[in-house]
C-alpha cells in the first residue's frame, strides 16, 4: 500500500502553523490578569550587597510586588541544583556552592539576579526596576579561566575558585609512551566561549490556582519534566502532582533551554504570593547576560606518534571555565562528555586527560550544541592535522593509518563504540569535496591573489547518554531513559505522547514517520504530542542528539506492545491461535489464509468490546514504554573545508564545505540535512565570527548584543555539500544514532585546519576574524623581512 | 501619556489607545494579539519582527506605533489566502524545509515577499545579501536561500 516512510523526505507537519504565524511560543501565551516581571540584575561582576532600597520602586505606578533574596530565604526557597556530581582526583566531591535564585548578600557576575519587580504592565515593571537602589561594595573580579585559581575567592567553600580537578586515563603509561615516541605534536589553544542565542529569548509564565492548590509554568524548555522535577523536589519543596510545566512551541534551544533557571522559579513562586499569573520574557540583552554560555576551555594537548605515524598516546590538560555558579549540567560537560571522546576515530592506545574546572565572575557555562564533544574533536583533529603537516604526510593518509576498524571497540577513555566505518565517510568526503582538484583550485586562488587552504576533521560523537546505571556510576543524579505512550483511538487513528521535546528538530514529522511505518498506516492518522507534563507520562527531554535514538525507541517499544495486544484481539475475532496471527501493513492476518482484520477493526473491538476475550485481556488499546539504552550511539563523519583568505584584509571566506556523516539509519533525509546545515553554521560561527569577550578588569560583558557578538549571517556561509553513509546502530531497533550536534562538533576543527593551512601557521585563535588573520599575515611578512 | 493610533492591518482597520513609547511590534503583538510577529532582539538585528508597511519590509521593533499612523500593514497572519491556502513564498519554505523552530520564519517570509517583488529570478548571491537583516540560528540559511529562490520564481514579481 503506502510507500516506505523510513528514509522518505516527508514534508513537516509542523510547518503550516509556523508559516502562518499560528505557532504558540511562551511569550505568545497571555493569561487573564497576568502581571509582568522585570529582574534587577547586578551591574558588577563581583560585589557585596550592602543595602537594597526598595522605597522608590514600591511607590512607582503599577507595582504589585518586589522580592529580594531575603524574601526567598525567608520563604525557604532553595537554590538551583546541579545534576551531576564529579569526584575530584583527591577523592572528594566537587565544590558545590549555593546558587540562589535571587542574590544572598553577594553578586558574582554581571547579570546576576538581585531582585524581581512585578507590575501591571511590562513598562511599569521595567520603570520600577530602574528605581531599585542597590549599594554594592565592589570586589576584584576574574573572568579568565587561566587566572581564576589565584584570584579573589568567589565562593566561601571554594577558596581557590576550583570546583574540581578531575582526570581520566593512565598517566604513567601515557608518560611512558611519550618517552618512546618518534614524534610529538604539541598545541596550546583556547576553545572560545560562545553565547547560544536561540532566536527566541527565554520566557516563563508562572500561575497559581487557589482552587486546585496547584501551579502551571509555561516555559521555554527543552525538557519540561526535568524542569519540574528539579524545581519541585530541590527548590520549592512542592509535590510534583501540584505543578504542571508546559513547554509549548520553543524557538530553538541548542542546550541553553535545558536548564532550570532562576527566573522560572521566581515567577512560579511569585504567582502564589500575588495570586495571579506572573510573566517574564527575556530581552536579548538579558539573554546575553543570563542564558548559560558554552565552551571556554584553555588546553595544552600533545600527541605521540611512532616513526610510521601510528598514534601512541595523547596527553591533554584543560582548564574549563564554569562561570560564577554551577548550572544544571555544567560539571559533566568538560569531563564526562569531553575526555571520553578523545580517542576520536583512532586506535590511540593510551590517553590521559586532566581537567581543572574553575569558577569565575562570568555567566554560568553549560552544554551548548555538542557540549564537550566539539571541544574534544577540536583537540583531536587539530592535533592530527598538525601532526600530518609536521610529518609531511597527507592528512587523509595519517588518519587512515590510525582508524579503528574492528567493532565493538573499547577505547582507553571508557567508551565502547558499537559500530562505524570511518573509511567510508572519509572516502565519500574526499570524492564529494573533489579533493583531487584542490591543487588546481589553489593555483586559481593564487592567481587572484588569494590564499587557499584545506582542512579536515574526522569527528566522533557520543549521543543519547546511557545507560542510566553507568551514568549514575559516573555521577549523574538523573536517569537517562525516555518515555513514550501510544494511544490508539477507537477508529484506529493514533496519538503518540513523547518525553522528547521538539524545538525545531521536527519530531512531529519524524516520529510520525516511525509510527506510521511500524503500524503500516497513513502518516495523516498519527499525531505526536510533546512538551506538557500534564499530558505526557514522563520525559527526560531533548539534548545530546538523543531524541530519535532514545525517545524514538521508547515509542517503538510501545508500538510493539500495541501490535502484541492487537494480535491477541485479532486471534479472538478470527477464532485463530495467537501464534498464527501476523501483522503486516495495517492488517492482522491468519498466516497462510486470506482471513484478516484491519488495524482499525481491532482498535474498534478494543473500545467496543462486545465480542472480546474479557477473560484474558483488558479493553482499550493504549501502551506505555520506557527505554533505557544499552549504550551511547556513535555518529561519526568526515568534514572537509576549503577557505580563501584575502591577504590584504585578512577576510576568510568558506569556499566549499563538504560533510559526510554516518548517523546510522536516517528516517527523514530532508530533516537530517537541515540539522547538519544548522550545526555546520554554528560550528563555522565558532571558528570565524563568534567569541564572547569580557573586560578583564571590570568583568563587564563586552559582547552583550547582536551588534557586538557576531552570529553568522546568510552571507557568511556557502551552500553545503553533504551526504551520509550508514552503519546502523547495533543496539536500538531503528538502527539510529542522532544527528543534531554533528555539524557543530566537526566544523570548527575543519575550518581552523583550513585557515592554518592557508596561512602556513601552526595555530590561529578562534574566532578567526579578519583582524586576527590579518595580524598573523603581518607577523609572517615581518618575519620574512 | 497615551495616544490613539489607527492603521490598517491585514486589510482591516484597527485602532487603539497606547502609550506614546509603544513600539509597533508591541502594538501588533499585545494590542492586536497578532503573535506571529516575533521579537528576537532589542537592537534591530534579528529581523524576526519584520512586517510589510505600505508594501515595504520594515522591522516593527524599530519604530513606535504612532509612526505607523494611517499605514497599511501586512503581518504573517495576512499572507496566506483567506481559505488558508499558503502563499507561494510560504509554500516554498515548506517544500524546501526552509524553517526549523519557526521563530525567525515570519520575519524571513515577510522580508522575502518584499525582496521577491523586485527579484523574480534572484541569484543565490542576491538572496544571501537580501538576508543581511535576518538571523536564523537553526537552518544555516541553506534551505532558506533555496526557499526564497523558489518562492520568488513562483511569485513572478507579484505579491
Amino acid at each position: 500500500m503506502n510507500a516506505p516512510l523510513i528514509g522518505a523526505r516527508v514534508q513537516r507537519k509542523e510547518d503550516y502553523r509556523f508559516l502562518t504565524g499560528s505557532g504558540q511560543y511562551t511569550d505568545d501565551v497571555a493569561l487573564p490578569n497576568q502581571a509582568y516581571a522585570a529582574f534587577v540584575r547586578s551591574q558588577h561582576a563581583h560585589a557585596k550587597i550592602k543595602k537594597i532600597s526598595l522605597d522608590k520602586a514600591k511607590k512607582s505606578p503599577g507595582v504589585v510586588g518586589i522580592y529580594t533574596g531575603e524574601d526567598l530565604a525567608n520563604a525557604k526557597v532553595g537554590g538551583l541544583p546541579c545534576g551531576w556530581l564529579i569526584t575530584d582526583v583527591n577523592g572528594q566531591p566537587m565544590k558545590e556552592p549555593a546558587h540562589p535564585c535571587l542574590a544572598q548578600g553577594k553578586v558574582r557576575y554581571v547579570g546576576d539576579h538581585v531582585a524581581v519587580v512585578i507590575a501591571e504592565t511590562l513598562s511599569q515593571a521595567r520603570d520600577a526596576a530602574e528605581l531599585v537602589k542597590v549599594d554594592y561594595e565592589e570586589l576584584p573580579a576574574v573572568t579568565d579561566a587561566a587566572k581564576a585559581r589565584k584570584a579573589t575567592p568567589i565562593h566561601d567553600n571554594a577558596p581557590d575558585n576550583t570546583c574540581y580537578v578531575w582526570a581520566l586515563g593512565d598517566k604513567a603509561k601515557v608518560d611512558e609512551a611519550f618517552k618512546a615516541a618518534a614524534h610529538v605534536t604539541k598545541l596550546e589553544f583556547v576553545n572560545n566561549r560562545l553565547i547560544p542565542n536561540a532566536i527566541e529569548p527565554r520566557a516563563a509564565i508562572g500561575s497559581f490556582s487557589r482552587a486546585d492548590d496547584a501551579y502551571t509554568l509555561y516555559v521555554t524548555s527543552q525538557n519540561p519534566h526535568v524542569e519540574r522535577l528539579l524545581m519541585t523536589a530541590f527548590v520549592l519543596g512542592l509535590p510534583e502532582h501540584k505543578v504542571r510545566v508546559v513547554a509549548p512551541d520553543v524557538g530553538g534551544g541548542f542546550g541553553s533551554k535545558i536548564y532550570l533557571y532562576a527566573e522560572d522559579v521566581v515567577v512560579t513562586w511569585a504567582s502564589k504570593q500575588l495570586n495571579r499569573p506572573v510573566k517574564w520574557t527575556s530581552d536579548r540583552s538579558e539573554a546575553f547576560l543570563s542564558d548559560a554560555h558554552g565552551r571556554d576551555h584553555v588546553t595544552v594537548a600533545e600527541l605521540a606518534l611512532d616513526k610510521d605515524g601510528k598514534f601512541l598516546a595523547m596527553r591533554v590538560k584543560t582548564t574549563a571555565n564554569l562561570g560564577a555558579y554551577l548550572s544544571t549540567f555544567a560539571s559533566c560537560i568538560p569531563t564526562i562528555l569531553y575526555a571520553t571522546l578523545l580517542a576520536g576515530q583512532y586506535t590511540t592506545p593510551q590517553i590521559y586527560c586532566e581537567v581543572t574546572a574553575v569558577f569565575t565572575n562570568t555567566t554560568p557555562v553549560d552544554a551548548y550544541r555538542g557540549a564537550g564533544r566539539p571541544e574534544a574533536t577540536y583537540v583531536v583533529e587539530r592535533l592530527v592535522e598538525t601532526a600530518a603537516r609536521e610529518l609531511k604526510l597527507d592528512p587523509a593518509e595519517l588518519r587512515r593509518r590510525n582508524f579503528i576498524r574492528n567493532f565493538p571497540y573499547q577505547t582507553p577513555v571508557a567508551l565502547q563504540y558499537d559500530t562505524g566505518d570511518y573509511d567510508a565517510t572519509l572516502d565519500a568526503a574526499l570524492e564529494l569535496g573533489e579533493v583531487s582538484g584542490y591543487a588546481k583550485r589553489k593555483e586559481e586562488s593564487s592567481k587572484k591573489g588569494k590564499l587557499r587552504g584545506i582542512g579536515y576533521a574526522a569527528y566522533i560523537e557520543a549521543c543519547g547518554i546511557a545507560p542510566s546505571a553507568v551514568a549514575g556510576s559516573l555521577g549523574a543524579r538523573a536517569g537517562l531513559f525516555e518515555a513514550g505512550e501510544v494511544r490508539v483511538h477507537p477508529t484506529g487513528s493514533v496519538t503518540v505522547f513523547t518525553g522528547s521535546h521538539s524545538h525545531g528538530q521536527g519530531h512531529e514529522t519524524t516520529f510520525a514517520q516511525v509510527v506510521a511505518d511500524r503500524l503500516g498506516m497513513a502518516i495523516e492518522n498519527v499525531s505526536i504530542v510533546h512538551g506538557d507534563t500534564s499530558k505526557i507520562l514522563f520525559g527526560m527531554g531533548t539534548y545530546g542528539s538523543r531524541s530519535i535514538a532514545v525517545g524514538g525507541t521508547a515509542i517503538v517499544k510501545a508500538l510493539d506492545k500495541i501490535i502484541a495486544k492487537g494480535r491477541k484481539i485479532a486471534a479472538h475475532l478470527l477464532e485463530a491461535s495467537e501464534s498464527d496471527i501476523e501483522y503486516d501493513k495495517g492488517e492482522f492476518k491468519v498466516a497462510g489464509t486470506d482471513r484478516k482484520k484491519m488495524f482499525g477493526e481491532v482498535a474498534f473491538a478494543a473500545y467496543v468490546p462486545h465480542n472480546y476475550p474479557h477473560d484474558k485481556l483488558e479493553p482499550g488499546l493504549n501502551e506505555n514504554a520506557f527505554y533505557d539504552p544499552a549504550n551511547f550511539t556513535f555518529p561519526a563523519g568526515t568534514y572537509i573545508c576549503e577557505v580563501e583568505v584575502d591577504p590584504d584584509t585578512g577576510a576568510v571566506s568558506i569556499d566549499r564545505f563538504t560533510a559526510v556523516d554516518d548517523f546510522g539509519k536516517v528516517i527523514n533525509p530532508m530533516i537530517v540535512e537541515g540539522q547538519v546545515h544548522g550545526g555546520l553554521t554554528q560550528g563555522i560561527g565558532q571558528a570565524l565570527t563568534e567569541g564572547c569577550r569580557y573586560d578583564a578588569s571590570s568583568g563587564q560583558l563586552l559582547t552583550g548584543s547582536m551588534m557586538d557578538y557576531c552570529l553568522p549571517r546568510a552571507g557568511d556561509v556557502p551552500y553545503f555539500k553533504i551526504d551520509t553513509r550508514e552503519t546502523p546502530c547495533t543496539h536500538n531497533p531503528l538502527g539510529v544514532k542522532g544527528c543534531g550536534e554533528a555539524g557543530a562538533i566537526g566544523a570548527p576543527a575543519a575550518v581552523m585546519n583550513a585557515i592554518t593551512d592557508a596561512l602556513g601557521v601552526k595555530d590561529v585563535a578562534m574566532p578567526a576574524t579578519a583582524q586576527t588573520v590579518w595580524k598573523h599575515l603581518q607577523e609572517k611578512s615581518h618575519a620574512r623581512v | 501619556m497615551t495616544i490613539k493610533v489607527s492603521m490598517k492591518v491585514n486589510g482591516k482597520p484597527v485602532s487603539a489607545e497606547v502609550e506614546a513609547r509603544t513600539l509597533l511590534v508591541t502594538y501588533i503583538r499585545e494590542n492586536l494579539r497578532l503573535t506571529g510577529t516575533h521579537v528576537g532582539c532589542d537592537t534591530a538585528q534579528c529581523g524576526a519582527c519584520t512586517v510589510l508597511m505600505n508594501g515595504r519590509a520594515i522591522k516593527s521593533c524599530s519604530i513606535v506605533a504612532m509612526q505607523a499612523e494611517g499605514a497599511d500593514l501586512m503581518t504573517i497572519e495576512g499572507v496566506a489566502k483567506p481559505d488558508g491556502t499558503l502563499h507561494p513564498m510560504q509554500a516554498a519554505f515548506k517544500e524546501n524545509h526552509g524553517l526549523q523552530c519557526g521563530f525567525c520564519t515570519p520575519g524571513m517570509v515577510m522580508n522575502a515577499l518584499d525582496f521577491a517583488k523586485s527579484h523574480p529570478n534572484p541569484t543565490e548571491q542576491e538572496v544571501r545579501e537580501s538576508l543581511e537583516g535576518n538571523l536564523c540560528r537553526c537552518t544555516g540559511y541553506h534551505n532558506i536561500v533555496k526557499s526564497i529562490i523558489a518562492g520568488a520564481k513562483a511569485m513572478g514579481g507579484k505579491l
